[in-house]
């Protein structure tokens, strides 16, 4: 499996990713914004960070870079993107994923561990976690307040487009388990054909037992086994 | 009544946001944008009737609390 991890100026979670990718035998490269033509890749990873110091809106001048109109092309061919964090922003941002993501209810920038429920695992990324759909990621972010009309979430939960849905350990989904006032709890959506997954926390950041934990490993490892 | 104010950076105070929106859409290739200064806008609802004392309140918001005046400008829109 071939992965391309686009780096913006201002990207800081791109070589943790790549320590990720290596982990799992997958070849990659970087990919500089400023070019216009993807290699081919079987994956594209936008990863987190504050690419252009997150001016006018989180995302929104990364998502004009030259790199971004050869990404559309890869997602229009069914081509797997994964969009982190302020990839997830930049994703939305770019149209290829609906909605918005607002600052945190709370106006505070969130470092912590949260629990998830995998609500689709009949994608290629959360294939993995069908014995295991409830997990705990890390969560890094001040903008990760998803927001969409009610058309939008209807669509997102009829069809079955929500990746992720933050919760409590036992898996309960509410208000109290929501971190930043998300609608629907969303951590994570999918686009229609289910190639796209843009998701506030960070899976890259757990997978090694001895450094933090495994949760992130499965998403990786089910990349593989699906490809 | 309801008043704007617009506050913005002064002519020669660096704006880098301003300079990365500008060179975006030069990028996605709007040839004829020169420059651009990026800046606040405030819609400010007052219990208050009379126009003149209105803005005599949206003036000294605007100085104590809204613009910073060593490098910011304000205007107030009366419509």
């Amino acid at each position: 499996m071939k992965s391309s991890v686009i780096v913006f100026p201002g990207s800081n979670c791109d070589r943790d990713v790549v320590v990720a990718l290596k982990k799992f035998k997958i070849e990659n490269q970087m990919v500089w914004h400023d070019n216009s033509t993807l290699p081919k890749s079987d994956l594209v990873i936008l990863p987190g960070g504050f690419s252009y110091g997150d001016y006018l809106r989180a995302g929104c001048i990364a998502s004009k870079s030259p790199i971004i109109e050869d990404i559309i092309k890869h997602a229009k061919k069914g081509g797997l993107i994964l969009g982190i964090c302020n990839g997830f922003q930049i994703l939305i941002e770019t149209g290829l994923l609906p909605g918005v993501l607002l600052r945190n209810k709370k106006l505070r920038f969130l470092s912590k561990n949260v629990y998830l429920k995998v609500t689709n695992l009949e994608n290629k990324f959360c294939i993995n976690y069908k014995n295991n759909n409830i997990i705990k990621l890390p969560i890094a972010h001040n903008e990760g307040n998803y927001f969409a009309n009610d058309k939008i979430l209807k669509n997102l939960e009829d069809n079955n487009l929500i990746a992720f849905k933050y919760c409590s350990n036992k898996g309960d989904i509410n208000t109290e388990n929501n971190p930043n006032g998300s609608s629907n709890n969303i951590a994570g959506i999918l686009n229609d054909t289910k190639n796209i997954l843009g998701m506030m926390p960070h899976p890259e950041r757990l997978i090694d037992p001895i450094l933090s934990g495994t949760d992130g490993s499965f998403m990786f490892e089910g990349l593989l086994k699906s490809y | 009544m309801k008043i704007s104010a617009t506050i913005i950076l002064k002519k020669d105070v660096l704006d880098p946001q301003g300079k990365v929106v500008s060179q975006t859409l030069k990028n996605m290739g709007y040839k004829s944008v020169v420059n651009i200064r990026q800046g606040k806008y405030f819609e400010i609802e007052l219990n208050e009737s009379d126009k003149k004392k209105a803005k005599k309140v949206v003036e000294e918001i605007s100085k104590k609390l809204l613009a910073n005046t060593v490098i910011e400008n304000y205007t107030i829109n009366l419509d």
